[in-house]
């Protein structure tokens, strides 16, 4: 399986009155034909900005200042905005968490769903815009889609809402979609329906999803394979099984325990990676997460790890992953 | 929707009524009211008469019907300084503030809103910066003086244009207007922009702050995302969400704009409502200002009752509950 | 003082040129106002001072032993101390004014927003009326109902501009009476009065000073209006705006500093506040921060 989209080395900076916020820095990966990669990690960790970057999406002060994103064989950091805008709605597409906010208010979603198509399409003829925007409401779930054109969005409840940006985002057969936080505005109950939607859709339109979210819950169901961020860089990255049930890197194992589960003890507290992820100005010298790390030791504190291999396609940024111990919870010597 | 409507004109009625009451209870207790309504030099039969005439010796409340009652029949007071009822005088000179108040307004809106939109849209470059310190020098500017150096510069200076007075009228419907003749023209220049220049800055301020909120807004980005051109995205997807709120400030304040007339008819002497207004009061012609103050009163809240139900209207939000 | 400077509020306001600009504006002209008559070469208001032989003199006339920097006027004023006397009525008129309504509006906004119910709507009824009619109409209606003169701008301005406050202080009222603290002071049994002005209001009082910053401005550009009309100060002691208005009748005659002079006065006065108000609303803008 060949891969669609190879980033590699990415830094994207914010250059701030108050110093160089360094929101992406150092980031590799690379998502094959249909199979959905999750990028997890706490807010601010860079995962969103990651997102944007790839479709060159980044408003000044942000700047991409070095890396390659390669998106079917061409590198699309020195494309131009022109270029850009045939890729994105159109090859590349993107979901945002709000549906709400995503959608103008003041424009019926079949005036924003035909504009999708009909940007990219300008030969189309208006009746075949239409039919294809029903067939994709349809695809949806959206009953009564020929009358649902002409509502706006403030008509529908979240969950169509959703599946109304989602529609957007699929309406090109686009090759990858980015996810940003798809289901977290969503009702915990819908949030399966939409997740499940989307999984459905992609593998029949044969389109590959980075999914970007906070909850390991989701992207253990979503994802094949998953990348841990942590302070702009990835941390840990392999196939889903591996990272939940064979968790590498400290902070991935934190995140990990703090799934609240069914199955402990009642009374139990919930877990909590103790600390907080530094700001992003302001990073410590060495590994970002030493501060807050149970195995800890001198390096950490000094020098940035490199991405190890562990196993099968699974890699970790960590100069201490061999001492952790089997309860995952202490460190050896 | 239909309640909607209802329900405003309801209240507006209810406005006006509580401004006739205003009015009334102003004027009338604030003194002698025959005094107001009688020639300077009648006599004190003459006035007596009057009082009796214009049932002033009946109780207040008795009074103040029979003002509404004269009111709805169109008899507000007479003009002993003109000779002629005083609603007769300001119907007679509505319609040159009211182009006036037009042609201003058109200059604030087809100068505001691009201006607005360019100054939002780059706000970091030079032109952009340019066009807020013009508009920070259009509101700092009080109007009459704009008109007064607008006088210096192109009238009494450079001799361009005339300074005062209304120039050839056409009639169109029985009603003259001046826009139609070259010379008519010329003359409103000058006191339009004068009229129009506050207004123009304020737009352009309001416009470009409002589209700069819009610009940030989340659906703008997903708009980009979709791969819609910039100019698009500015023209069609931005500017429909600050219209709303734009054509609302337009119309509330072409209001303003009605009221601000007073004064730049006064330096141009433009023969418009405003300036038999301000002579008025000079002139103590009280029954004048009293009929200008209940018409405008009534335009104020039919602007205002066109604008609310504007804006119902164009919200989807708001129109499709 | 040296804690004001270090307040994160007060940096971020000295961080825009323009708004340091505004407020050297402001500082130098109620300076110069205050000082007026050490500055001025001659005092206007006093008429033994006045000579009519130096009526309409172009600026830089000597005559008297005064150098008439910015010309004569009709009746032989200096226009430069005119100005600096001028500009001492229009602060205080915009000032005092300003202070008025914003204590009447901010006293009913309060009263509006804590009793809620009945009081609150026909408070917000009044405003509401009151807001369709533009300010220069209403200022007008009181002038041609209670007569002209220095006490009635100040009455006027003070009437069109309480609305303003009231509004703002009403929807702050509202938010903060179903907070916490509120109640623990009921509880305790404070009285209803104790609890608007000590408890509630400090937290509303923000919004108030950026727009009484913006309404002086506001005002003064009024009181210059109406004076221009001839409806405010007697002739003896002319404000800027009647400054102007004397110097429109001799436009064509060619005197044209005295016109031009006291507006640009106005102008500097007016563009500085709006300057400072300007940087002020942007600091305390919430949705302008990304």
């Amino acid at each position: 399986m060949s891969a669609i989209l190879e980033v590699k080395n990415l830094k994207t900076y914010f250059f701030t009155k108050k110093g160089i916020v360094k929101a992406v820095d150092g980031v590799s990966f690379q998502v094959f034909k249909k199979e959905v990669l999750g990028i997890v990690g706490e807010s601010g960790a860079g995962k969103s900005i990651t997102g944007f970057s790839i479709l060159k999406a980044i408003d000044p002060p942000g700047k991409i200042v070095e890396g390659k994103i390669v998106f079917k064989g061409e590198d699309l950091v020195p494309k131009s905005e022109d270029e850009m805008q045939k890729i994105r709605g159109n090859k590349i597409s993107m979901v945002f968490q709000d549906p709400l906010t995503s959608l103008n208010p003041v424009f019926t979603i079949g005036y924003q769903l035909e504009e999708a198509i009909k940007v990219h399409n300008p030969e189309m003829s208006k009746e075949e815009i239409r039919e294809r925007a029903v067939e994709l409401l349809k695809s949806v779930g959206i009953p009564s889609p020929e009358k649902r054109l002409r509502d706006y969005p403030h008509q529908f409840s979240g969950g169509m809402r959703q599946r109304v940006v989602i529609a957007i985002a699929l309406a090109n057969d686009p090759d990858l979609v980015i996810a940003d936080e798809p289901t977290t505005a969503l009702d915990v109950t819908i949030q399966a329906q939409v997740l499940n939607l989307m999984k459905r859709l992609s593998q029949e339109r044969g389109s590959s999803i980075i999914l970007i979210t906070h909850d390991m819950g989701v992207v253990a169901q979503m994802a094949d394979r998953i990348a841990v961020m942590y302070a702009g860089k990835i941390v840990e990255i392999g196939p889903t099984e591996e990272i939940i049930f064979n968790p590498r890197h400290p902070y991935t194992i934190g995140l990990i325990r703090s799934i609240p589960k069914l199955s402990g003890k009642r009374g139990e507290k919930l877990y909590q990676i103790p600390g907080m992820m530094p700001s992003l100005l302001n990073l410590p010298p060495g590994c970002a997460f030493a501060p807050r790390c149970f195995c800890r030791t001198e390096i950490c504190e000094k020098e940035v790890p490199e991405l190890e291999k562990v196993g099968e396609n699974h890699f970790v940024r960590c100069f201490n992953f061999r001492r952790i111990a089997d309860d995952k919870q202490s460190c050896k010597g | 929707m239909l309640e909607v409507i209802v329900r405003r004109l309801w209240q507006s009625i209810i406005v006006l009524l509580a401004v006739s009451l205003l009015v009334f209870v102003m004027v009338y207790v604030s003194g002698d009211p025959v005094e107001l309504l009688a020639p300077p030099d009648a006599t004190e039969v003459e006035v007596a008469q009057l009082r009796k005439a214009l049932g002033l010796d009946k109780p207040l409340h008795v009074q103040y019907i029979q003002f509404l009652k004269h009111a709805l029949h169109g008899n507000l007071g007479y003009s002993y300084v003109n000779n002629a009822p005083a609603v007769e005088l300001i119907f007679e000179r509505m319609p040159a503030t009211f182009e006036l108040a037009m042609f201003a307004t058109l200059i604030a809106v087809l100068l505001g809103i691009p201006f607005g939109i360019i100054a939002a849209v780059n706000p970091e470059k030079i032109h952009s910066r340019l066009i807020m310190v013009g508009s920070l020098f259009g509101i700092s500017f009080p109007t009459f003086w704009v008109g007064v150096m607008l006088i210096l510069i192109f009238a009494v200076t450079l001799g361009w244009l005339p300074s005062s007075g209304r120039g050839e009228t056409v009639r169109v419907f029985g009603i003259p207007w001046s826009f139609l003749t070259i010379d008519g023209i010329k003359h409103l220049i000058l006191p339009g922009v004068t009229l129009a220049f506050y207004h123009l800055a304020l737009l352009v301020r309001l416009v470009r702050a409002g589209m700069m909120e819009v610009l940030l807004q989340d659906y703008i980005k997903f708009a980009k995302i979709k791969g819609v051109s910039r100019r698009k995205i500015i023209f069609v997807h931005a500017l429909k969400n600050i219209m709303i709120p734009v054509i609302t400030i337009i119309g509330l304040n072409f209001g303003g704009i009605l009221a601000f007339a007073v004064v730049t008819e006064t330096v141009f002497a433009w023969p418009g409502m405003g300036k038999l207004v301000i002579d008025s009061i000079h002139l103590l012609d009280r029954p004048v200002v009293v009929a200008y103050l209940m018409i405008v009163a009534v335009i104020f809240v039919i602007i205002n009752l066109v604008v609310d139900l504007t804006y119902t209207f164009l919200d989807p939000r708001v129109r499709l509950k | 003082m040296k804690r004001l400077f270090k307040n994160e509020t007060v940096q971020e306001f000295f961080e825009s040129k323009e708004a340091v600009f505004g407020l050297i504006l402001i500082i130098v002209l109620t300076l110069s106002a205050i000082f007026a008559n050490f500055i001025a070469p001659q005092n206007p208001y006093d008429l033994k001072q006045l000579n009519l032989q130096n009526a309409y003199k172009p600026p830089g006339y000597v005559a008297d032993g005064i150098r008439f920097w910015l010309g004569t006027d009709d009746q032989g004023r200096g226009v430069f101390s005119t100005i600096l006397y001028g500009m001492r009525i229009s602060l205080f008129v915009g000032i005092v004014s300003t202070i008025f309504s914003a204590i009447i509006g901010t006293i009913l906004g309060l009263v509006a927003g804590y009793f809620g119910g009945k009081v609150d709507t026909v408070i917000m009824r009044l405003a509401d009326i009151q807001l369709s009619f533009p300010a220069l109409l209403i200022a007008l209606m009181i002038m041609a109902i209670w007569g002209q003169g220095l006490d009635k701008i100040i009455i006027a301005i003070t009437v069109v501009g309480w609305v303003y406050y009231a509004r703002t202080v009403r929807g702050s009222t509202l938010a903060e009476r179903e907070k916490e603290y509120v109640d623990s002071a009921r509880v305790i049994g404070v009285g209803h009065l104790r609890i608007m002005f000590r408890h509630i209001l400090p937290n509303v009082l923000a919004p108030v000073i950026v727009i009484g910053t913006v309404r002086i401005a506001n005002a003064i550009i009024l009181e210059a209006t109406l004076s221009f009309l001839g409806l405010g100060v007697p002739v003896t002691k002319p404000s800027l705006g009647s400054m102007i208005a004397s110097g429109y009748q001799v436009l064509f005659s060619g005197y044209w500093w005295v016109s031009v002079f006291p507006g640009i006065a106005l102008m500097l006065i007016v563009m500085g506040i709006n300057l400072v108000g300007d940087r002020l609303r942007d600091i305390l803008n919430p949705k302008l921060k990304k």
